[in-house]
């Protein structure tokens, strides 16, 4: 049954059914309606959770690793500076192995101060070791909370993950959602069983030192970790299709490709209106697609080679920008499709809250079509 | 924001697809703010801003003059303006109609205080025939309880005969 709410409150609402034992979190925005309404979930026991307030994200997350190393099922939620205040701690998180749910409602980064959206804050975090799944819209969002506790906890692969979805043009939208019920949440996520856990009985630890003679293999373990949940991810996106009739066993979900000639790539919700404006386009004759990347970590490389296999040009659409090195989707697009023949070209879109209309969109496929790419689009040249 | 939430939710009440936001940044009362609706047979997944919008409400006439509320509206639109003078000056495009109600005067006088979403909203289901009664109604039992939903219910409905009779 379909409820029309804010994007932020079904995320609280999908959470709360997840079951955490364990929430901290410190409010900012455009997050802040999400740890709101857990708090206050929590504080009418609707919630059986220990919320845990604190002074910093640094503090929240810190409290987080505490605790999934203690055996909880742990949430927190941040965005933009709130996460690179947590940068440490993340690569502390995934190194550990705890299998962490925190969700980002993307937001770009200061300087110059914006509370808009892009997805500089949760790209930042690419090389921390958490997984990221990005959502189209806020039904998306809410299953893929529910595929990502499954995912993390998942004995083969304990690891932190980031649910991603746009601030503002998500968090802050009201629109229709499915929202399971707690029965079903309940046989699709069963009661968070610990791999290990600190115990004073048979003391461990965690985080230790690793010399020169173990560090490497570490780092290796964790990568492969990355890598097994691929097959994790697809499982556990296909047992939710079977159970909910939405399915996600897909890593990249392709758009009308069929024939493409042109094909976009993106994240998040943009992709929304970039299918919008491929309807558009193929109604006008051009034979345009798009490829939705819903894994950006682990990097679906061989998947998205495979799917853009026929494709002549590529327009990456990168809500992000490594700064002297261009967008980070499209610089490892190109990567993926190294030897395919492919014309790839990188857009750097929609940066700290610009808005995207059908017609840029349109205009990006233009562009890569005659082969200007590798470039900010929609820049105003009057204030440069 | 308020009223762009209520009216999709009743749209969405009445077997629409419904989507609203806000121009997001300083939402706070007293500033200028933008919000927006859409609402459709299928499912909506556009995420950019309504820069054609097929109706318009006008919350503070005070508005009109210093931004251009009309922009980007054809003929066949419609606009409701709040105001207390119906015969305000301003450049509506050609073919759009314009229905003018003191909601504030209706809101001071069912809520007792001038917030006006639910009175618009109900000028808005009468003005553009999108939403029906039954799930306006629904919307703001819904979103308001007890003396309050009441109240509330009853300014829609004044603003909603008021348009009513003039459609």
């Amino acid at each position: 049954m379909l409820e029309f709410m804010e994007g932020s409150h079904a995320v609280a609402e999908i959470v709360k059914r997840c079951r955490p034992q364990v929430i901290a979190a410190y409010p900012i925005t455009p997050q802040t309606h999400i740890v709101e309404d857990l708090a206050q979930m929590v504080a009418n026991c609707e919630l059986d959770a220990e919320y845990i307030t604190v002074e910093s994200e640094f503090s929240a997350l810190s409290a987080c690793l505490g605790a999934s190393a203690a055996g909880s099922r742990v949430y927190s939620a941040t965005t933009s500076q709130g996460l690179a205040l947590m940068f440490e701690v993340c690569f502390n998180v995934a190194g550990m192995r705890q299998p962490i749910v925190m969700t980002i409602a993307n937001r770009s980064l200061g300087a110059p101060l914006s509370i808009w959206n892009d997805q500089q804050d949760s790209i930042s975090l690419r090389d921390s070791g958490w997984l990221q799944f990005y959502a189209e819209d806020n039904q998306e969002a809410v299953d893929l909370h529910m595929i990502a506790y499954k995912v993390c906890e998942d004995h083969d692969i304990l690891l932190p993950a980031f649910v991603c979805f746009d601030g503002f043009i998500l968090s802050h939208t009201y629109e229709p959602v499915a929202l399971p019920g707690q029965e079903e949440v309940d046989a699709y996520l069963p009661a968070f069983t610990p791999y290990q856990r600190l115990d004073a009985e048979k003391p461990l630890s965690f985080g230790m030192y690793a010399t020169p003679e173990y560090y490497t293999e570490f780092r290796y373990e964790t990568d492969r970790a990355l890598y097994r949940a691929k097959e994790s991810f697809i499982k556990a996106g296909r047992e939710f299709g079977e159970q909910f009739g939405r399915d996600y066993s897909a890593l990249v979900e392709g758009y009308r490709l069929e024939d493409a000639d042109t094909a976009l790539v993106a994240m998040g919700s943009i992709c929304g209106t970039a299918k919008d404006a491929i309807d558009e386009m193929r109604d006008a004759g051009k034979k345009v697609g798009l490829l939705k990347i819903r894994t950006y970590r682990p990097f679906p490389g061989p998947e998205i080679a495979d799917a853009l296999s026929g494709v002549s040009t590529v327009a990456v659409l990168d809500k992000n920008i490594s700064l002297g090195g261009g967008g980070a989707v499209g610089t490892e697009v190109k990567a993926a499709l190294y030897g395919s023949g492919a014309a790839v070209y990188d857009y750097i879109i929609a940066l700290g809250g610009r808005d995207v209309r059908k017609r840029d969109v349109a205009a990006v496929v233009d562009l890569a079509e005659k082969g200007k790419g590798d470039m900010f689009y929609g820049l105003r040249t009057e204030v440069l | 924001m308020t009223a762009a939430e209520l009216i999709a939710f009743a749209a969405f009440e009445g077997g629409a697809y419904a989507q609203a936001f806000p121009a997001f940044g300083v939402e706070r009362r007293g500033a200028p703010v933008q919000a927006f609706v859409r609402f459709s047979d299928a499912k909506i997944r556009l995420r950019s801003q309504v820069y054609e919008p097929d109706y318009i409400i006008v919350q503070d006439p005070t508005l009109i003059g210093d931004v251009d509320v009309f922009m980007g509206m054809k003929a066949g639109g419609i606009a409701i303006v709040n105001t207390e003078k119906p015969d305000f000056e301003a450049s509506v495009p050609e073919g759009v109609k314009v229905y003018a109600i003191d909601a504030t005067t209706i809101a001071l006088e069912e809520l007792g205080v001038p917030i006006t979403n639910t009175t618009l909203m109900g000028a808005f289901a009468a003005a553009t025939g999108e939403i029906q009664l039954e799930p306006l109604e629904h919307a703001l039992r819904n979103r308001f309880s007890g003396s309050m939903a009441d109240k509330n219910v009853r300014a829609a409905e004044r603003a909603y005969n008021l348009i009513g009779g003039a459609v």
